[in-house]
């Protein structure tokens, strides 16, 4: 007989592919009217598809290399519940430095919460993914340099609050 | 010299394992991230920045409520949220709506909320991506405030 968690995985597995089978369902209505939109549709999914695949290799490898140097114990340490201000400071950094689309980083922060990673230290990682380095000098082409820097430091200090308050709805 | 090689070979089997592990975790999420592939492509075939810079009529509070709102059901690279609230910028918009268009692009995900809500739980992303929303504006507030002093 299968116990509670083994159902719950069966369920979450069913539900993932719920939702991509109303996706293909939604393409299939607008392919019969609407031909050319939902091919030219796919073909953007395609290409967002190709600018992905290297983002998701890359997060494959991460969650590898985490599985077996990170043991629970560590990640506990880092980014559990006494990680203190280091946990805080490590989630802001990652999520700045971490590239591609957030979606791409899901599976990892999903293995990374299995193992002990606080939900406020999640969420401070993906509201950090808004800053984005390497495209910072075309923010700075069109808003200004004093724009982008108060914008990235009011983001920052976004991120903890949504942090804080996430951990305070959690208690 | 035994027991140096079933240290090492202990070592590459739990090497393989931990692979094997991060490859079926990644796989059971694979269906829903091709599901938002998907919707990008709809999204990116049929909302374009003209649709999007219609819809803003000059009301301070409305339009730092549309930004957001528009910010939130857009996705794509950021890049393009910067060329469309540039394109705002000159036809009028306020740099409080745009700015929070911008920042609810890149921190509020409604195209990825199923997704979202499927690996790492509905309760989780449902609360933060609202939280997200209302930070947007809040976000917007305090950046053009501060940037209106040091100017």
């Amino acid at each position: 007989m299968k116990n509670k968690t083994e159902k719950q995985k069966e369920k979450r597995g069913w539900n993932n592919l719920y939702f991509l089978g109303l996706v293909i369902i939604l393409y299939l209505f607008i392919f019969c009217f609407n031909f050319e939109n939902a091919y030219n549709s796919l073909e953007a999914s395609g290409d967002i598809l190709v600018k992905l695949i290297p983002v998701l290799f890359l997060v494959v490898f991460l969650m590898g290399f985490l599985n077996y140097f990170l043991k629970p114990k560590a990640i506990s340490k880092y980014l559990g519940k006494g990680s203190g201000a280091r946990g805080w400071g490590l989630s802001v950094l990652a999520g700045i430095i971490s590239h591609g689309p957030i979606y791409a980083w899901y599976p990892l922060l999903k293995e990374l919460r299995k193992q002990g990673m606080r939900q406020g230290l999640a969420a401070v990682f993906l509201y950090n993914r808004a800053i984005k380095i390497p495209l910072l000098p075309v923010m700075i082409h069109y808003f200004g340099l004093a724009f982008a820097v108060i914008l990235l430091a009011f983001t920052v200090i976004a991120s903890l609050i949504e942090g804080k308050i996430i951990e305070m709805l959690e208690n | 010299m035994n027991n140096i090689k079933q240290k090492n070979d202990k070592k590459q089997k739990n090497l393989v394992i931990s692979f094997y592990k991060s490859f079926k975790s990644f796989g059971a999420s694979l269906p829903v991230l091709l599901g938002v592939v998907l919707l990008l492509g709809l999204f990116r075939e049929n909302v374009s920045p003209q649709l999007i810079s219609s819809i803003f009529r000059g009301d301070f509070f409305r339009d730092v409520i549309l930004g957001s709102v528009f910010g939130s059901i857009s996705a794509g690279n950021p890049i393009t949220s910067y060329i469309i609230g540039a394109e705002l910028l000159k036809e009028g918009v306020s740099l409080f709506a745009v700015t929070a268009f911008l920042v609810a692009w890149v921190t509020v995900g409604i195209i990825q909320l199923p997704a979202e809500a499927a690996i790492l739980g509905k309760q989780f992303a449902l609360k933060r991506n609202l939280i997200s929303f209302v930070l947007s504006m809040l976000v917007s507030l305090a950046t053009v405030t501060a940037w209106m002093m040091i100017r």
